[in-house]
């Protein structure tokens, strides 16, 4: 049967693919618009020891050909319709659209946004590869060694497979494993519970633009499903909260993506100018409704801090819930509204400890958690703190939330604490120096660029080719 | 008469059976009920613990529980009773002098809790050997016993079922408190490490002793020796399989993949202090969902309203799981377990109710999380 019957209307059901073969299982999840086959943990574990297949599948195809292949892909993915379940369904890109809002809670405008993301990057894959080896020639991949700026190189596989445990905030991190396929490393994917959909059709589109499937695991689980994936793939990246990541923090075959804990930091070069930046400010706390790791949790500023605050809070006020059809809508609406209450209510048990002020709230004419259309939303939120101490100073939360926090200049780095990307904005060059050797920062973006800003020949987070290859001594005689 | 009036016919004929069936099953409850309720609470037989109990509740339990009915009018039993009471006051008067086995049931750290038996984990094993097939479970084939030891009544139990079937039953040491407590410390990789020890020494006893076509272990121990090798390759045709909650996905997977779709795998529920519920036969057609009826009369599973013990969900609904046992060793009314489970149908072979797809007590609820993720 091609669907599950249900009052709400009909539901597609998404099974496993075990080395591309649809895998329909008895237990199973429900997401707006999809019954989900969940697999147990032992069944991928089984399939984990029978990788060599996939790797096969992927290790003759030179390099340029798989980016021919993931060019075709894009297209596919961003304009093609394709295949969606078990039982015959294809998915056109709006059905996509419209399926992936449904069950995310991000707007259609939003979702659109985050294919463009992904496209982007099966469309370049020559060039994401090309800042993530530095240059290297695709051929040594082929060949496992070469020449690299004169030098002799060999690299060889680290891993037969990356594992990733997928998030369901935002479509967009796809794109972080999708050149695993291009660097000829067979996939296993775990999504999130609530976005089934974006993995799915990008495995799909590669497929149909010539991956040979047997390199796609694709493993609806539960938690100790992830595990197993975790365990059990030579590399993986996890996506997750803190309850999942801690068990996995220091293990080197595990890239972790937790919380990203994003600021912008303005120097006092120019923070007296500081209202020609709140455009930047705002892109950083709300750009994909505030759902990213790279959204900003914190702006960090010398003075003005109140100002800096009302002003910003005068800015995000205009970001409110719409239509998820509404091509203006920036605001993300939670799929377990239980998760909106929770939030809310922690932001609110924080503004009893003296020292911090939110100052959307009065520019709100109820309550922070709002209900239209029938789906949940948090209103963007600006809060200001005295100091770093505070409880609400470096929270992340999923919808756009930012504390202002007064802190002098040179004390900044001290204060900040490990942060994904941070936006410095000043012209002091002793204080670039310092945000330069600053091992706390994963992503420095100098000068006024909102944090979400991505240039995609930088690594995200850990280099992928390094993750998944390793340099070896080679010597060829005669 | 016609096809479809001879169907109607066949039916209402099976339908009344089968009520017939269950209305006969709940006598003989009741009827057990009540000789193991007066035996207990009876000063010439009961146990020093229930005597003193029915002295403060108000009320003779030996003259006013007529059925399984009156039942209800105990509260929960607190299992804390079994870790803080010493195990003689357990003891019904009627087996004063006899020495008794102690048996233990969950526990990590500090005191476990404990029951006391005389030859309940026989009569429970030798009555489940009756419900295994002989094709999967020959009778004279040996057992190997790959589950929890040390103080649980299985270690012994096991060995019994495979003696009456005419085997011997081969042993391993495994204690699962160790991997609890790794587990608890967050140290996964030495639970994964004693994991590997268990399924070393299954492994080493199979390739090495001849004749053993039977198995008790459980679910994880099964999927990790067969990811070293085909159980059924090594002589394995039947294998049954206790110790944890097992969804459909779960069973299937054994059976089809782990077992190869050719040995027979047979799930239980059961503990110490219940004995042993056996499944319906689990298949394709059944959605590989698995039934468990408790050994009636002398244990029932109820499944309750969780807000009220004493309300039955309607069948079909999903609720907490209660359990009573009615043994002269031993009378435990109205156990809250930690597991719910979905209320079915009595069952032809079992005709009481049922618990299906067990699992662990709100196993359902969700958790909030602090991130982006």
């Amino acid at each position: 049967m091609a669907t599950h019957d249900t009052p709400e209307g009909p539901r597609i059901h998404i099974p496993a693919l075990r080395f591309g073969t649809a895998y329909r299982s008895q237990d199973t999840a429900t997401t707006a618009g999809a019954v989900v086959s969940q697999v147990n943990s032992g069944l991928i574990r089984r399939d984990l020891l029978n990788l060599s297949g996939a790797v096969a599948a992927l290790q003759d195809i030179p390099t340029a050909q798989l980016f021919a292949m993931c060019r075709k892909a894009g297209e596919l993915y961003q304009h093609g319709t394709l295949p969606v379940g078990d039982a015959g369904d294809q998915q056109a890109p709006e059905d996509y659209v419209r399926q992936a809002s449904a069950s995310t809670g991000l707007p259609h405008a939003l979702v659109r946004n985050n294919m463009g993301k992904i496209a982007y990057v099966l469309n370049n894959m020559d060039e994401i590869l090309r800042g993530l080896t530095r240059g290297l020639d695709p051929a040594v991949i082929d060949a496992g060694l070469g020449t690299q700026s004169g030098v002799p190189v060999s690299y060889y596989r680290t891993a037969d497979a990356l594992g990733v445990v997928l998030p369901s905030n935002s479509p967009g991190v796809n794109s972080l494993w999708i050149p695993a396929l291009a660097l000829k490393v067979p996939v296993i994917l775990k999504p999130g519970r609530d976005d089934p959909w974006t993995p799915w059709r990008i495995i799909q589109a590669l497929i149909a633009g010539g991956v040979p499937a047997k390199a796609f695991g694709y493993y609806p689980t539960g938690h100790d499903g992830a595990h197993t994936v975790l365990a059990g793939c030579g590399r993986s990246l996890l996506f997750g909260d803190a309850s999942i990541t801690k068990r996995w923090a220091s293990d080197p075959r595990v890239e972790v993506h937790g919380p990203g804990y994003s600021k912008v930091l303005i120097g006092e070069t120019h923070i007296d100018r500081w209202q020609e930046l709140i455009p930047v400010l705002a892109d950083s706390v709300a750009a994909n409704g505030g759902r990213s790791c790279v959204n900003a949790s914190a702006i960090v500023v010398p003075r003005n801090g109140a100002a800096i605050a009302a002003a910003l809070a005068e800015r995000l006020a205009t970001i409110v819930p719409r239509s998820a059809d509404d091509a203006g809508a920036g605001l993300a609406g939670f799929a377990n509204p239980a998760m909106a209450e929770s939030i809310s209510a922690s932001i609110d048990q924080g503004l009893k400890e003296p020292g911090a002020v939110d100052h959307s709230a009065k520019l709100r004419a109820g309550p922070r958690l709002v209900v239209h259309d029938g789906r949940t939303y948090l209103l963007p939120t600006v809060v200001a703190c005295g100091s770093f101490d505070h409880p609400l100073a470096n929270r992340e939360f999923l919808f756009p939330y930012t504390s202002v926090v007064e802190v002098p200049q040179s004390r900044m780095l001290d204060l900040i604490g490990p942060s994904l990307v941070v936006s410095a904005i000043g012209d002091d060059p002793a204080w670039r120096r310092a945000l330069l050797a600053s091992p706390l920062i994963h992503r420095l973006n100098l000068g006024a660029m909102p944090t979400s800003h991505v240039h995609w020949d930088q690594p995200h987070e850990g280099n992928l080719f390094e993750f998944l290859y390793r340099r070896r001594a080679v010597q060829v005689a005669g | 008469m016609t096809s479809s009036a001879k169907t109607a016919k066949s039916s209402a004929a099976k339908s009344s059976a089968k009520a017939d069936a269950v209305a006969e099953a709940k006598n003989k409850l009741d009827a057990h009920v009540r000789a193991i309720v007066k035996w207990h609470f009876s000063p010439a037989t009961g146990s020093p613990f229930w005597l003193d109990w029915a002295k403060q509740a108000g009320w003779d339990p030996a003259k006013e529980v007529k059925g399984f009915a009156d039942i209800l009018r105990f509260p929960n039993f607190n299992d804390e009773w079994l870790r803080d009471e010493q195990p003689k006051r357990w003891v019904p008067k009627a087996y004063a002098g006899k020495p008794f086995k102690i048996f233990e049931t969950g526990g990590t750290t500090g005191m476990p809790k404990q029951r006391i038996s005389w030859t309940d984990h026989d009569h429970d094993y030798s009555e489940f050997s009756n419900t295994i097939e002989e094709k999967y479970f020959p009778k004279g084939s040996d057992w190997l016993m790959a589950g929890p030891t040390g103080p649980r009544r299985l270690r012994l139990a096991i060995e019994h079922l495979a003696n009456v079937r005419g085997g011997c039953c081969y042993h391993l040491d495994l204690d699962p408190r160790w991997v609890k407590r790794c587990i608890g410390k967050g140290d996964y990789a030495q639970a994964e490490a004693y994991k590997e020890h268990v399924v070393d020494q299954a492994i080493t006893i199979l390739r090495h002793r001849q004749g053993i076509n039977c198995l008790f272990t459980t679910p994880k121990i099964l999927e990790a020796m067969a990811e070293r090798t085909s159980l059924v390759g090594l002589g394995i045709k039947g294998v049954f399989c206790g110790g944890t909650s097992m969804t459909p996905q779960v069973v299937r997977f054994l059976a089809e993949e782990v077992l190869e779709g050719k040995a027979q795998f047979v799930p239980t529920y059961g503990n110490t202090l219940m004995g042993l519920a056996c499944s319906e036969p689990v298949s394709a057609k059944g959605g590989w969902s698995v039934v468990y009826h408790a050994p009636q009369p002398r244990a029932v599973l109820r499944v309750v309203d969780p807000a009220d013990s004493t309300k039955d969900v309607a069948v079909g609904g999903w609720g907490r799981v209660e359990l009573s046992t009615f043994t002269k060793e031993f009378f435990m009314p109205r156990l809250l377990e930690r597991d719910e489970a979905q209320r079915r149908e009595p069952y032809v072979c079992y005709p009481w109710d049922g618990v299906a797809d067990v699992r662990p007590f709100g196993a359902q609820s969700g958790k909030i999380i602090e991130g982006v993720y």
